[in-house]
């Protein structure tokens, strides 16, 4: 163990000790995300002195970093040898790190397409609740020695131990990319996605809002011209398209722009729900499985998404007591709390980040 | 193979008797087996040189019927084993002798595909290939094709997190589920995923994914269809020389490249399979490469064209190219039976799974060839050389003294040399009980209680197949006496995976 996880571990076990919970804390780009901290201000465990990149073998597509390491500098690192983390991850902001953009497990455009955050998690470094330094997964792309943890940990909000490192798989750049534009009505865009969807074209990444389909063809040049020519549309110039699906992706769009007191919902719907009758018209990514909406009372619109088969969450906005994330089904809830228990049994790490009970 | 008390699990005080009562009450007459001449055929799975006889087998055919089922072994603390198609290598479904095997063998029901939304919702006993060949109507398949597909079922993929031929491009099973519904190890229900492409709280359905029927017994599960390519074809290419194909892997996805499926034989391999099917692969070859492409008629001409440059110039002796579909078939046919074909010119064979940084596939191949020389047994290398997993196929006899303890000893130091090359010691068969002693070489003591704790979870008197997957502390601390040089406590910031 080096001399600063040395520190952390002696510093996980007095606050397991005297029983003052930590906050972990990256650049702090999604400060903004879960619920607030439980019991008021915490000490921060600033995780930024843990940085760098620890293995790198593009002909392996792994790339292993430790959680301090800005997640531009691995994105740039990737990109020298035209690899990426296909999952696209939002940093919103420029101070984003690995270990927090795994933690928050979120991914951007072409999630649909490539898969989530998660399922490029292949190992991970944990420092748990007892001070223990614990290393699970691996760095090759099979592995199913042990409990699948790493994944667990995606999206975890640090609420079961500090991710020390993390190996991720990486895949290379796409030859070619084209984006293409229609005017659509939103029930015809969902229709439209869908049908696309069950059919063996490139389409990377998508996008409705305000009668308006944008669609991301990446691959083969002969696979996105071929699609091209059969999907029709109107293309983007390659600039503007790619500043659009970055504000997608960093939420710079103006859909979520502002006033930021109104509350941003993010529903996750099987990809075929009709539009929801709900108040405001959504912004639709996935080809129909990630919703936003701005405005809306709790109650409602996680009514609407459950009825939906999806859930509901409070993206951004004060939850004012009515939770963050949806709530989960009672024998859902306890294996939370056993498996909180599990790794942080004195609940030093992030209390209450995810669900206030924990 | 005798079992030693360690190997068949911790016991359990069960009244079995009273079991069978209880369970006669909440089941059809047909669907309790009691009888040692029925409890026979469920005495092990693939891994055929471990049998252990069940107390009990119970085969509902509805959920509420595996409901009832759990909760009476729950009410009378028996441990339950899940059980799909035995199609497992590694013993993960063997019985427990205080136990009830819990067969899902019933629950076969394809119960929807939504081809609009491109999911199969179906029960746990439904075959793998039953779902593509469901959804073929529509254009659609369900992607992971295990080489057991014929015969192993979903929730037995579930279980083991399977692979096949075509992950490198369209992932694992972990990778293309939505929705595990299931009962807990008390009868609870319980949903993991669902039908959108996330849920929320922690990520319990990764968890699922892999777990070896030690967290919930499952008993419906969604999974995602992907639209079938339009074409597909396969690049054949013969190497005089190991290194050589096992270099070509590397640069191959050195230059960008991810094939829709890559894997290697080396000529043990082929020797054994040619005579069998005749898939047409070049005898004279130390080692070949199946490459596939698939996509567009444009795409897959592109990207066949950088394949074959990618080859030649890592020194292909010899490059074909499927000219058509059933051809395609016939190439893959001598890979997708490998395993059977080395079955038939060796009265038994243990097959091993471990998973390595591709750059050390000549490195292991060579290192194989040496223990070869070392155990006097012959071993043929089939890998999913496009992820780095090996499937080396020592080949025995059990009937000769000495020849199995060889054998695993043999398997025993690949799958170690498996760790130190920096992989791992299982990439899609799960560990089972044959692989537990190994689990010591590749986590530390405190890693496997943590996993313990983790299972308590989810199964707080560790009932739900006892005894798999994780080995005790005492069982670790007895390989590492025995082993030697595997120190109590590795440093914990020694690159160990």
């Amino acid at each position: 163990m080096t001399a600063l996880l040395e520190q952390w571990a002696a510093r996980v076990r007095a606050a397991a000790a005297d029983r003052t919970p930590l906050r972990l804390r990256g650049g702090g780009s999604k400060d903004f995300y879960g619920e607030p901290p439980a019991g008021g201000t915490l000490a921060v465990l600033d995780t930024r002195a843990h940085a760098g990149i620890v293995a790198y073998e593009p002909t392996e597509l792994v790339v292993t970093a430790r959680c301090g390491t800005p997640l531009a500098e691995l994105e740039a690192v990737l990109a020298e040898r035209g690899q990426t983390l296909p999952f696209e991850p939002p940093h919103f902001g420029p101070g984003a790190t690995v270990g927090g953009c795994v933690a928050a497990g979120l991914s951007g455009p072409r999630r649909a397409q490539a898969g989530a955050l998660r399922d490029f998690v292949l190992g991970a470094r944990l420092l748990d609740g007892r001070g223990e330094l614990l290393a699970f997964g691996g760095q090759v792309m099979k592995n199913v020695a042990g409990y699948d943890v790493p994944r667990l940990l995606a999206g975890s909000l640090g609420t079961l131990g500090l991710i020390v490192e993390v190996s991720l798989k990486v895949l290379p750049f796409a030859v070619a990319t084209r984006t293409l534009r229609f005017d659509m009505p939103q029930t015809q865009a969902l229709a439209t996605l869908n049908a696309w969807g069950g059919q063996p074209l490139p389409v990377s990444a998508s996008a409705w809002s305000d009668g308006v389909l944008h669609v991301r063809l990446e691959g083969a040049a002969a696979a996105v011209d071929a699609a091209t020519r059969k999907l029709g549309g109107e293309t983007l110039a390659g600039q503007a398209a790619a500043a659009f699906w970055q504000s997608l992706r960093e939420q710079t769009h103006p859909f979520f722009g502002g006033d930021a007191a109104i509350p941003l919902w993010r529903l996750s719907l099987p990809s075929v729900t009709p539009p929801l009758d709900l108040p405001g018209t959504p912004l639709i990514e996935w080809g129909g499985a990630q919703r936003w909406l701005r405005g809306g009372d709790a109650t409602t619109v996680r009514a609407a998404a459950a009825r939906a088969g999806g859930h509901a969450t409070l993206f951004r906005g004060d939850a004012r007591g009515n939770g963050v994330f949806q709530p989960l089904a009672p024998p859902l809830a306890q294996i939370h709390r056993r498996l909180k228990a599990a790794f942080d049994p004195h609940g030093v790490f992030n209390p209450g980040r995810m669900y206030p009970e924990f | 193979m005798t079992m030693d008390s360690t190997a068949a699990g911790p016991r359990f005080d069960v009244d079995r008797s009273l079991l069978v009562a209880r369970l006669r009450a909440v089941l059809p007459p047909d669907s309790l087996l009691a009888e040692e001449e029925d409890l026979r055929p469920y005495e092990c799975d693939g891994l055929t040189a471990y049998r252990q006889l069940p107390l009990l087998v119970a085969l509902p055919a509805s959920e509420a019927e595996a409901q009832a089922v759990l909760r009476v072994c729950h009410e009378l603390k028996a441990p339950v084993v899940p059980r799909g198609a035995a199609t497992g290598l590694s013993g993960g479904a063997m019985p427990h002798r205080d136990g009830v095997v819990v067969s899902l063998a019933r629950l076969k029901k394809i119960l929807r595909i939504d081809p609009l939304s491109r999911t199969a919702v179906v029960q746990p006993g439904v075959r793998n290939l039953a779902v593509s060949e469901a959804a073929a109507p529509h254009g659609l398949y369900y992607a992971p094709d295990p080489s057991s597909q014929i015969a192993c079922t979903i929730g037995g993929n579930v279980a083991e997190n399977s692979g096949g031929v075509h992950c490198l491009k369209y992932g694992l099973t972990v990778h293309n589920v939505l929705r595990v519904r299931g009962l807990t190890v008390a009868g609870e229900i319980v949903e993991f995923g669902g039908a959108a492409l996330d849920a929320p709280g922690l990520d319990l359905l990764a968890l699922m994914n892999g777990s070896e029927g030690m967290l919930a017994l499952i008993t419906e599960v969604t999974v995602r269809l992907t639209p079938k390519p339009e074409l597909a074809q396969v690049v054949l290419a013969s190497f005089d020389d190991v290194t050589k194909a096992g270099n070509a892997v590397a640069s191959i996805i050195a230059a960008g490249i991810i094939p829709a499926g890559l894997e290697m034989m080396d000529k043990k391999a082929t020797h054994a399979v040619e005579p069998y099917v005749n898939a047409g692969y070049d005898m004279n070859a130390e080692a070949i490469l199946l490459c596939e492409s698939d996509g567009t008629p444009e795409e897959v001409a592109e990207e066949i064209g950088r394949m074959r440059a990618v080859l030649e110039e890592s020194g292909a002796a010899e490059i074909r190219v499927s000219q058509s579909e059933a051809e395609r078939l016939k190439f893959w046919a001598g890979r997708k039976a490998a395993f059977p074909a080395v079955g038939r010119i060796t009265p038994d064979y243990l097959c091993m799974d471990g998973t390595i940084p591709r750059k050390n596939l000549a490195r292991m191949l060579i290192a194989i060839a040496e223990m070869e020389g070392r155990y006097g047994l012959r071993c043929a290398n089939v890998f999913h050389a496009g992820d780095g997993n090996l499937h080396p196929l020592i080949m025995y006899d059990a009937n000769q003294p000495g020849q199995l303890e060889q054998a695993t000893a043999f398997g025993a130091e690949i799958l170690e040399l498996s760790v130190a090359l920096g992989g791992t010691i299982t990439g899609e068969h799960g560990v089972g009980i044959e692989k537990i002693v190994q689990m010591c070489a590749q986590f530390t003591p405190q890693e496997l209680d943590a996993f313990h704790r983790l299972k308590q979870a989810f199964d707080p008197d560790a009932r739900l197949n006892p005894g798999k997957a994780i080995p005790t502390a005492a069982r670790c601390r007895e390989y590492r006496q025995t082993r030697g040089g595997f120190p109590d406590t590795p440093a914990a910031d020694a690159p160990r995976f």
